[in-house]
């Protein structure tokens, strides 16, 4: 179903097309950085430090003299890791929590939604900047860390639309007839609130990428030499009267993959609300 | 005087322009009023935005004049027609509390009409728009002035909205489905206000609603249409006494009506070459394998006892939390194979009633006998084998019904709950219902939203009977549905009695409809029953004033073509 | 009448009473997670390589006060945090209270000027492109604000300083001059940090204009309003922005509470020596205490300010302001 109402949107929407297609591209890069690289990204080279571009360096090098253009396409791949695990952790988790705290007993719901209330009273960034403060950064850490952080968001997502669905007179029904707790998330919850989900996930991979990318931007994310555009950024600005176009390269292609994120999800919320669908 | 001559609306849709409306000619002299009749679909809504200039951005008129007072208004220029609007046309909406602006008071918004077209002065505004408040005979005037609209009832809403409407006496006033959204006795009292302000302003009114009891009693003269097509313009006697088109036939037809006793209803059929016309079904035979119909216990099947349930409710967001006695005290019973009737207003607890007896609720006291045995305090899993007996239809068949599972899964969900057969078994048991209501067999495969809402409705109560159940439950079951697909379903419910033996607890606020199902009727109000006894009883000898005031109410069409004579 | 002063009172201090009681818990949580976290402050006071004597961890623990069970160091902590005594920093002593009073200030300044810049683009932007929905001005704001929330404050920020320090040399690129010593320079300082959030804010603020505005204008009284024949400039202005003005006030407070450690990013890159600097130094320090106080200020900050919101949406509104009698 949403394959195909993805076509049907790209129709007279070359926006979201192209933003689809940039997107695959990144995945794309994402999974084989590392042998599209032209030259060796890690390779040191004290007499092209801070050049920009040439035929020898197509985007130029960084303050080591390594190969600019090589480690954009490397720096992909631990962004997508952490952005695309924390998306699967927040939305399960969160997805579970929300449900529960909707439709589960009162005084557990009130106590989960309480606690999803005071979560999002501290901005993720601070929270991030706190724990990878304490403890090591590492892509895997950096999920978790991240994930963690956007359950409460996913939660509040999920809790709405099960609130809504549960307000649907089939929900009365399922009672009517006597469907255990399990049936009634699983075919009659589940299934109703997947598309502000789906909606929520597309935010959330945006919103992890922009984290990332602000810890690492700050020195706190993907550790050197490994590369990453918000540490790259990061390192940019401190030579922005050498070389700007350094600092340009990845945050063009940060900006434009957050751009074709955002792009999607809202004509992912555009298609899936139903609101418009009913007609 | 509006005359509306030869018009035409169509919709902009991406393959090109799709015809709304066709050639829809009508005139509606001062002081008169029009009724504008059909089902949805008909396209009178989309006439009566038209004729006010105010279509959708998607809907363009292709031809046809609207005159008020000999001005064709689709060719004056958005500027004098906007001036015409409120002065010359005033409107009346279906939904009167979504219709004024939240955030501001009625006594504002009334005089800030008034002063749109008459410049007299604020103060002046003021006492002019509680002067209408009083006309529109509001209780408490000064406090409606004040008042913002979600602090008075829909009823209120809708007098102010007719205070705004004759505020600038305009010469045509245009009113959508003006009280399809209240109760019944509201309804009458705004109606016969409408009727009656009308005498003093002799404004040409155009009256549309899906409602033909609302038609005849206020409208002068009818047109009904039908897919966009005007039918038949008659006057409303005319057209009660002898309806000349086949369509406004079979439409009075298939409307139950008070005091006019039919085993079927009619229902509209289409013939192949597209003309509608009237049938009435025979009942269906009952199937020789059912076996004989065993007789008449003297055991009830649903007996309840002084069943009460009470929610607490907050007057205001910080007051202490009052008891409001949703059901009362209240004790019945159903004799096995017939249909109770529960009829009341809204809000009156009949559907806490209906969803207390299949344990949705549990009720505060009182005990709920079925087959003798008391359910009324059983836990969630004692309650279980119950469930299989009791099944329920609900009002709404667009939400209740899952849009994410096929017909096949809805129909054989209580299968499923209660791991009843297998794959193969649970498949031929779907296909028997979906025959048994009437549906094709190539339907089990769909998703609900490829079906109209009657369609829908029957794949409710093709699940309602996938266990075989004794009392099924149908709580404003036909009340979304329009006269004529009513009336199948009316039909349906009756043919399936008879075969699956069943009991039917038959919730509704419209007495025709539970005039024609019921076999005794309880009438509801506030909570508590205040007359119970057989449907012949309660609707040719009412006992209790509030069940005259209901019938009073109740708009009689009938009663012209026999039945009942009129009082 | 006096009903509903009462009514409007009762609902101020209930909205007060939730908001203590969430300072309370997410004070508790404070607390708690440090004792979560690794490291001992202990040795990171005395230095984990000077291999202090346990004699002297023990007198630094009791002069801390962690030789007390944890439930009565909580309920001190918590005493003296209600007193605005959030204790001493470990790396000098000096009170924490002292460096949250004088940094928070300038974090509220900051992002005052952000929201303030926010508001006074995105509004308007706003309102305009929802007036001609599906109009090519509506997709060129839809596309520009799209394209403002994509872009990372960081790179907004670098954007910036490349053209107006840089290249132009407007502007100072980053640091902090204090109001008393000279205005000017406070103020030049302070641009480029405000505006690098006030334009991604601006951004996010247009988007849900725009969408309130929509949602107005598709009710049923807008059109009711039609049919009185009221002119459409005076149904915009009187009653649909009116109607929105309720949730976008909402949106624009909250965002302003999400700004209380959201300028931390902005902080860092411009050293503005603001509350989340504060706490990002005393976090790579291990300066527990600090941590706490900087902790609980942008907690209080943020839960004042939703006070403040949430009051301000229940006057707005006469549906919350006066229920059903």
């Amino acid at each position: 179903m949403i394959p195909e109402a993805i076509l049907r949107a790209s129709r007279n929407q070359p926006s979201f097309l192209a933003s689809i297609v940039l997107l695959v591209a990144v995945i794309f890069i994402g999974v084989f950085g590392n042998w599209l690289a032209p030259q060796d990204p890690f390779l040191l080279n004290p007499q092209t430090v801070n050049q920009s571009s040439s035929a020898a360096h197509w985007l130029g090098t960084d303050e080591f003299g390594r190969d600019l253009l090589s480690r954009l396409l490397i720096g992909v791949q631990p962004t997508l890791l952490v952005a695309i695990g924390a998306t699967v952790i927040a939305g399960i988790f969160g997805t579970m929590i929300g449900i529960a705290g909707a439709y589960g007993r009162p005084l557990i719901a009130f106590l989960i939604m309480r606690s999803v209330d005071i979560m999002l009273s501290f901005p993720p960034i601070l929270l991030a900047l706190l724990a990878v403060g304490f403890w090591e950064s590492g892509i895997f850490s950096l999920a978790v860390v991240i994930g963690v952080l956007y359950i409460p968001h996913f939660a509040r997502v999920a809790h709405a639309a099960t609130l809504q669905v549960s307000r649907m007179e089939f929900m009365e029904a399922e009672h009517a007839m006597g469907a255990s707790a399990r049936r009634v998330v699983f075919t009659a919850i589940l299934p109703n609130i997947l598309s502000p989900l789906v909606v929520q996930a597309t935010l959330t991979v945006a919103a992890a990428i922009l984290l990332e990318s602000g810890l690492s931007f700050l020195g706190l994310g993907i550790v050197p030499p490994e590369p990453s555009w918000g540490q790259m950024i990061g390192t940019a600005r401190g030579y922005l009267g050498q070389n700007p176009m350094y600092v340009i390269w990845p945050s063009l292609l940060l900006a434009l993959t957050v751009l074709a994120i955002n792009v999607v999800g809202d004509r992912l919320r555009d298609i899936l609300d139903p609101r418009l669908r009913e007609e | 005087m509006l005359e509306v001559r030869n018009l035409s609306i169509a919709f902009k849709t991406s393959t090109g322009l799709k015809s709304a409306v066709r050639n829809i000619d009508f005139t509606i002299e001062p002081g008169a009023i029009l009724g504008l009749v059909g089902e949805s679909g008909s396209g009178k809504t989309i006439t009566s935005l038209g004729v006010m200039g105010l279509l959708p951005p998607n809907a363009v008129v292709t031809s046809g004049e609207v005159l008020v007072d000999g001005i064709d208004i689709l060719k004056l220029p958005p500027g004098d027609l906007r001036k015409l609007r409120g002065r010359h046309i005033a409107m009346i909406f279906q939904d009167p509390m979504a219709s004024l602006d939240p955030i501001f008071t009625c006594g504002d918004q009334i005089a800030e009409a008034i002063l749109l077209h008459e410049p007299i002065g604020r103060a002046n505004a003021r006492r002019k728009a509680r002067e209408l408040l009083e006309k529109v005979l509001i209780p408490d005037p000064d406090r409606a002035m004040r008042s913002y609209p979600h602090e008075l009832s829909g009823g209120q809403c809708q007098r102010i909205m007719i205070a705004m409407a004759v505020a600038c006496r305009p010469r045509i006033i245009i009113a959508d489905e003006p009280t399809t959204a209240l109760d019944v006795t509201v309804q009458k009292q705004v109606l016969e206000l409408l009727r009656e302000l009308n005498e003093e302003v002799g404004a040409a009114i155009l009256l549309i609603t899906h409602d033909l009891g609302v038609i005849y009693e206020v409208a002068d003269r009818v047109v009904v249409m039908y897919a966009g097509d005007k039918m038949e313009e008659a006057s409303t006697a005319d057209l009660f006494a002898a309806p000349q088109s086949d369509y406004s036939r079979a439409l009075i037809d298939s409307m139950p009506s008070l005091g006019r006793e039919a085993e079927r209803l009619p229902v509209i059929e289409r013939d192949p070459s597209g003309r509608v016309r009237s049938v009435r079904p025979e009942p269906r035979p009952r199937p020789t394998s059912a076996g004989p119909v065993p007789p008449e216990g003297d055991r009830p099947l649903l007996e309840i006892r002084d069943l009460c349930k009470s929610y607490w409710v907050k007057p205001s967001p910080l007051a202490m939390p009052v008891e409001m006695r949703a059901v009362d005290r209240v004790s019945l019973s159903v004799a096995p194979r017939t249909t109770l009737g529960l009829v009341g207003e809204s809000g009156c607890g009949k559907s806490t009633l209906s969803r207390a007896v299949i344990r949705l609720y549990k009720p505060d006291s009182g005990q709920i006998l079925f087959k003798g045995e008391d359910i009324a305090a059983l836990s969630d899993k004692e309650m279980r084998p119950f469930r299989r007996e009791i099944a329920m239809v609900f009002q709404n068949p667009y939400g209740s019904l899952n849009p994410r599972q096929t017909v096949a899964q809805l129909i054989e969900a209580p299968m499923v709950i209660f791991a009843d057969g297998d794959a193969i078994k649970r498949r031929g048991r779907v296909l028997s219902l979906l025959e048994a209501v009437g549906l094709s067999a190539t339907a089990a495969q769909k998703y609900p939203h490829e079906f109209s809402g009657g369609q829908r409705q029957r794949i409710a109560i093709a699940r309602a009977l996938a266990l075989n159940p004794s009392l099924v439950i149908c709580d404003e079951a036909v009340s979304a549905l329009d006269v004529s697909v009513q009336a199948q379903v009316l039909n349906l419910l009756k043919d399936l009695q008879a075969e699956f033996e069943l009991t039917y607890l038959f919730i509704s606020h419209d007495l025709s409809v539970v005039e024609h199902v019921s076999d005794t009727v309880a009438v509801m109000q506030k909570g508590r029953i205040v007359e119970y006894g057989s449907a012949a009883e309660i609707f040719g000898n009412p006992r209790e004033p509030y069940t005259r005031i209901l019938l009073d109410a109740v708009p009689t069409v009938g009663s012209m073509r026999g039945g009942k004579v009129a009082t | 009448m006096n009903a509903s002063i009462a009514g409007a009172l009762l609902l101020v201090a209930r909205k007060l009473l939730t908001a203590i009681v969430q300072l309370l818990v997410v004070a508790t949580l404070i607390f708690s997670v440090m004792y979560i976290m690794p490291g001992d402050p202990v040795l990171l006071l005395l230095g984990a390589d000077s291999n202090p004597s346990p004699e002297a961890i023990a007198s630094m623990r009791s002069q801390l006060g962690l030789d007390q069970p944890v439930l009565s160091q909580y309920f001190v902590w918590l005493w003296n945090a209600l007193h605005l005594d959030f204790g001493k920093s470990l790396t000098n002593g000096y009170p924490v209270a002292n460096y949250v009073m004088q940094n928070l200030p300038r974090t509220l300044e900051l992002a005052f000027a952000a929201i303030i810049i926010a508001a006074l683009i995105g509004v308007p932007l706003g309102i305009a492109a929802a007036l001609k929905r599906g109009s090519t001005r509506d997709t060129v704001l839809t596309s520009i604000a799209t394209i403002g929330i994509s872009v990372p404050v960081y790179i907004m920020g670098t954007l910036l300083v490349l053209f107006f320090s840089l290249k132009l040399g407007w502007l100072p690129a980053s640091g902090y001059t204090d109001i008393s010593r000279n205005m000017l320079e406070h103020f030049r300082k302070l641009a480029l940090p405000a505006l690098a959030l006030g334009f991604g804010l601006a951004a996010s603020i247009a988007r849900m204009t725009r969408s309130s505005m929509l949602e107005i204008l598709g009710r049923d009284f807008v059109r009711a309003l039609r049919a009185k024949g009221m002119p459409e400039r005076r149904i915009i202005w009187q009653h649909v922005l009116r109607n929105a003005a309720i949730p976008i006030v909402t949106i624009i407070g909250l965002q302003l509470g999400n700004l209380m450690g959201g300028t931390v990013l902005v902080e860092a890159m411009f050293n503005w020596p603001g509350l989340s600097t504060l706490l990002v130094g005393a976090v790579s320090a291990r300066n527990y205490p600090l941590v706490q106080g900087a902790m609980l200020a942008i907690a209080a900050a943020f839960i004042l300010i939703n006070l403040v919101v949430e009051l301000l949406y229940s006057l707005l509104d006469p549906r919350i302001r006066r229920k059903r009698s």
